[in-house]
Formats: structure tokens, C-alpha cells, sequence
């Protein structure tokens, strides 16, 4: 086995590990051969003899929570990699279009008009499209530009004009009821996600997976400047557009259910191309992988290592700026 | 092969050249003399429909340039880019792969063909042993090659270079020059830059003089460099001189 296949051999591996121990801990510890019986009594249809509480803090609690770990990592991951190769740039995160601002803005509204969880999740992900939709249709009108140039300054401007929204909102608030609630929703949180969130956002997820996966290798041209790329004969508007809509897709409906977790889009495509290389092929799978154990790894944390739970933002930050930096130092020059 | 007439060229709003006409056929090398900021780069961006032309014609056999796809085109010319440094790691078989596009669908990967096409470009220009390097830490002149295997594998028809030479050793130069002479003979058309005239009583069949978006002179490169051209073209005093085994060169008069 060549060194690069053990790469994703032990990334599976650390992945799986990961999950049975997020199963397993917590307050109401399981045994791993319980999860395992549970589970085979499951795939199986067969009844098993297990107390009640197990299959509960299993299957209703931990369960959905596991999952929109694995599906928000993913999802965050591989959207951050489409955009660093599309912006050549490592230090870019999926959020650079506006939509993590957008779907805050789209949140926090729904919050200040007490509207219930459902809308609050709808408003956040519509909120993250109508951002980067607004930004990329700006940009592209701004002809005799560096496209990707216009289309980041437009980002830059987007996000700060939807950020002081937010802040009048945020004053606005009725402090005692709205504003814990939007700044725990600022925060990220996979706490409160249920069964019915996940099984919006994951099809959502898959959604602005497929494009990525069926155009892999293509997208590594967007990595070339726009005249190398389209005397290669792509058609560079087109294929952004897509590549834009597909990472903006995902990032929506991750962060619609998790609020804003930081760092994750950022930093791990950012490792993953030290260990694979940049092609986009290799590149995706490996990222999607160490983002849903890196946010996995931070959650299963979040809600052991106090008693109160940790916000996961809070906990990708303190563990991404180190990391970033000494990968940083590392890399040297050649990304 | 490639028809230009009475072309203008420029940026959107901001006309830079103007009755530019040339033609190049099968297997003809044409060198595009210039000074700085004379318009060389914008002239092979227009030909390569990458610029909209402001007016006149562009014809690629025969085909107007505006009715051909992105990927029709790169399938008739591959472009060597000036030097640029900002790419990814990619090893420079990957990257040589990415001459393929045109000739793979919108959801396809490089199939074993493509592979053995960009490695047979790679293996032409002497770069077989760098296949697995990253293309970030071969050095410029390698990485000025493999543009040039880039375009190869393309497999186009005309080869449009952007003063392939400019980042390279006096080696690496002579040995462009070669294999741009060894491509014409194959019956690739190649146009090409350049800031050194003798690049063209080397191996081009014609010279372009650009100055200032117009064509100044046009024709073998004995008929239009000259002293007088020269001096036109770069304000310095230049002599050209037949050289006893056959050929010409310029040598610039300095002090006198």
C-alpha cells in the first residue's frame, strides 16, 4: 500500500474510531458492546435486551448529534476546499462570499421576530444564498476586474454592510429572551439538533456534494490563473458559478443547523493538501473525512469536558490557531 | 491556418492596437518584435479570443474565432503564458495534464491515453525524471518548459508562445528555440515573442515588428530588421550583420 492510500486508510479509521467513542461517552456512558448489540439488533430488525435508556441516549440523543457532526465537518470541509482552489489561495474559508454573515443575518431575524425553530433554520439558509447570490451577481458586474478579485472585495463589503445589520439587531433585541439566543446561535451549537434538521440538511449537503464530485478534476483548473484556465478551454464563468452555488449550498445547510462553527473550512482542507496534494480528486474525499472527525473530536469534547456544555466555535478556535499557525510554519512556501 | 485583418485590439473601453494583418500557415514561425508595453501580450490574448477584438477578424482554418467554444479553440492553439508563480503544488505531470481539458467531457478524468500525451510532452523537452515534482519547486526555466508541455499536450495546431525565453538561462533558451525550429517542422505554426531580434533569424520563417499596437514592418526577418526598423522599434543603434557561416545577429553600438 503506497503511503497516500495509508493516508486515507487511517483517516477512514480514525473517523470510525471517533464515532464509536462519541456513541459511547457522556453523561449516560455506554459500553461499546452494547452499541454494537444495538446496532446489530437494528440492521437485523431483531428485538434485543437492552435497558430502555440505552436505546434512547443512542438512537434519539447522541445519534442525530453524531451524524450532524459527520455531515456539518464534511460539509464545511469540502466546501472550503472548492473555494481555495478556486480562489488559489489556502488561507481562504467558505464563508469569504458572505455566506456564514448571511445566514447569521437570516438567523438573528428570525430570532427577533420570535419566529419558531424551523423558520429561524429556513431564514438562516435562505439568508446564506441570498448573501453569496447578491455578492457574485455585484461582482460579476464589475467588469474590467480581476473577477476573483471583484467578486472578494464585493464579499468583504457584503459581509461587513450584513455584519452592522446584524449589530442593530443585535441592540434592538429584547435582552433577556432574544439576545442569549442569538448570540448562543452566533456561537454554533449541535446540542439542539433533531432527527427532522438532519434529514432537511444532509439531502441539502449531497446536494452540493454531487457537482463537486462529477466535476473533480475540471475544478483544479480554477486553480490556474483565468487566461491559463481558459485557453485550456474551460469556460471559467460557467464553472465558478457552478463550483460557487454547489459550496454555498453546503455551507448553508450546515450552518442552518449548526450555527456559525468556525475554522473547520479553513483549516482542514488546508492540512489535507499538505498530506494528498492539491488535486481536487484526491483532495475532497480526504478533507471530508478529517473535517467530520476534527468536528466530531470537537463536539464529543464540547459536551464532556465541563458540565456545562462548551460552544464548538469556541473550541475550533482555540484549537485551529495553533494548529493553523504551526502548520503555517511548516508548509514554508509551497502550499 | 491563422487569418487576422485589419484587426483592432485593446480592453474593454481602451483600444491599444490597431490594422494588425498576418497570416501564418502549416508549419510557419513567426516572431513579434516589440518594445515593452508595445502591445505584444494583448495582440496573442485577442488571437486567442481570451480579448474580445474591437474590430477586423480573426479566422482559425478558416473559422471565425467568435463562433468556436473555449475548448474548440484550445484544441487548435495551446498557450504558453508568461511565467507565473502563484500555482499549487501540483507535480508537474499534473499540471502538463491539464493540457488535456479540451479533450476530455465536462465530468471526465485523464484517461491512461492522456496520461501517456502528457508524459510524451513531458519526455520531448528533456523534463521525464521531473513528472513527480511538485511544480512549486522546480526552478524557472523548468517551469517555463513545462507551460510549453502543457500547450504540447494540448495538441493543437498553433502554438502561441509569450516570450518563452524571457525567464530563462542562455541554455534554456537555445534549447526553446530548438524545439519551437524541431515543433515547426512537424507542421505546428508557431507565434511567438520575444525581446532578443536574433531569436528571429534563429528559427523564425517571418518577423512582426509591433510598436505601439501597429504592425511597423512585416516580412522574413532579413527584410524587416534593419538598422533603421530597430532604432524605430527600441530608440537604440543596432548593426546587423551576416555572419560568415551563413545566418545574421544584431549587435547593439554602445558609446560610439
Amino acid at each position: 500500500m503506497n503511503s497516500r492510500a495509508l493516508t486515507y486508510v487511517l483517516a477512514a479509521a480514525a473517523l470510525l474510531g471517533l464515532t464509536a467513542l462519541a456513541f459511547a461517552v457522556g453523561r449516560y456512558p455506554v459500553s461499546l458492546g452494547e452499541i454494537v448489540s444495538l446496532l446489530a439488533a437494528k440492521l437485523t430488525g431483531s428485538t434485543h435486551n437492552l435497558p430502555a435508556n440505552v436505546e434512547t441516549v443512542v438512537m434519539q440523543v447522541r445519534g442525530p448529534r453524531v451524524l450532524a457532526a459527520l455531515v456539518v465537518g464534511a460539509s464545511l470541509a469540502a466546501a472550503g476546499t472548492a473555494y481555495q482552489g478556486m480562489f488559489r489561495n489556502p488561507l481562504v474559508s467558505p464563508d469569504i462570499l458572505g455566506v456564514s454573515t448571511g445566514a447569521a443575518l437570516g438567523a438573528v431575524l428570525g430570532i427577533f421576530l420570535s419566529l419558531g425553530i424551523l423558520f429561524i433554520q429556513l431564514f438562516a439558509f435562505a439568508g446564506g444564498l441570498v448573501a453569496v447570490g447578491l455578492v457574485y451577481w455585484i461582482g460579476s458586474r464589475l467588469r474590467g476586474h480581476d473577477p476573483l478579485l471583484a467578486l472578494v472585495l464585493t464579499g468583504v463589503v457584503i459581509g461587513t454592510l450584513l455584519g452592522s445589520v446584524i449589530a442593530l439587531l443585535k441592540y434592538l433585541a429584547d435582552p433577556y429572551n432574544q439576545l442569549p439566543a442569538i448570540t448562543y446561535w452566533l456561537l454554533g451549537s449541535l446540542a439542539s439538533i433533531s432527527p427532522r434538521d438532519l434529514s432537511v440538511a444532509a439531502p441539502l449537503a449531497l446536494l452540493g456534494l454531487a457537482p463537486m464530485l462529477l466535476l473533480r478534476w475540471r475544478m483544479n483548473l480554477l486553480a490556474l490563473p483565468d487566461d491559463e484556465a481558459r485557453a485550456l478551454g474551460v469556460d471559467t464563468r460557467k464553472l465558478r458559478t457552478i463550483v460557487v452555488a454547489a459550496a454555498t449550498l453546503m455551507t448553508a445547510a450546515a450552518v442552518a443547523v449548526s450555527g456559525i462553527i468556525g475554522w473547520i473550512g479553513l483549516l482542514i482542507p488546508h492540512a489535507a493538501r499538505l498530506l494528498v496534494g492539491p488535486d481536487i480528486g484526491r483532495l475532497l474525499p480526504l478533507a471530508m473525512l478529517l473535517g467530520a472527525a476534527f468536528l466530531l473530536a470537537v463536539d464529543t469534547l464540547c459536551r464532556t469536558i465541563a458540565t456545562i456544555e462548551v460552544p464548538p466555535g469556541v473550541l475550533t478556535a482555540l484549537i485551529g490557531t495553533p494548529f493553523f499557525l504551526w502548520l503555517f510554519a511548516l508548509s514554508r512556501r509551497s502550499w | 491556418m491563422l487569418k487576422v485583418e485589419s484587426l483592432a485590439f485593446g480592453f474593454p473601453g481602451r483600444t491599444i492596437g490597431r490594422d494588425v494583418s498576418f497570416s501564418l500557415s502549416d508549419g510557419e514561425v513567426m516572431c513579434v518584435l516589440g518594445p515593452n508595453g508595445g502591445g505584444k501580450t494583448t495582440l496573442f490574448r485577442t488571437v486567442l479570443g481570451l480579448l474580445a477584438k474591437h474590430s477586423g477578424s480573426i479566422a482559425l482554418e478558416g473559422q471565425s474565432i467568435e463562433t468556436l467554444s473555449r475548448s474548440e479553440i484550445a484544441k487548435l492553439i495551446g498557450y504558453v503564458p508568461q511565467g507565473h508563480s502563484g500555482y499549487f503544488a501540483y507535480t508537474v505531470r499534473d499540471f502538463v495534464l491539464m493540457g488535456r481539458t479540451a479533450h476530455l467531457g465536462i465530468f471526465s478524468s485523464p484517461s491512461k491515453k492522456d496520461f501517456d500525451v502528457a508524459d510524451r510532452a513531458l519526455a520531448s523537452l528533456g523534463m521525464a525524471q521531473l513528472a513527480e515534482r511538485p511544480i512549486t519547486e522546480v526552478s524557472g526555466g523548468e517551469r517555463q518548459l513545462a507551460l510549453v508541455a502543457r500547450a504540447l499536450a494540448q495538441e493543437p495546431r498553433l502554438l502561441v508562445l509569450d516570450e518563452p525565453t524571457a525567464s530563462l538561462d542562455f541554455g534554456n533558451q537555445v534549447r526553446v528555440l530548438e524545439r519551437i525550429a524541431a515543433l515547426a517542422r512537424t507542421g505546428i505554426s508557431i507565434l511567438f515573442s520575444s525581446h532578443d531580434p536574433d531569436h528571429a533569424f534563429l528559427c523564425a520563417q517571418r518577423a512582426l515588428l509591433l510598436a505601439e499596437g501597429r504592425a511597423l514592418e512585416i516580412g522574413t526577418p532579413l527584410e524587416v530588421i534593419r538598422p533603421d526598423t530597430l532604432q524605430r522599434l527600441y530608440g537604440v543603434s543596432v548593426q546587423v550583420l551576416a555572419l560568415a557561416g551563413g545566418g545574421h545577429t544584431c549587435l547593439p553600438a554602445i558609446g560610439s
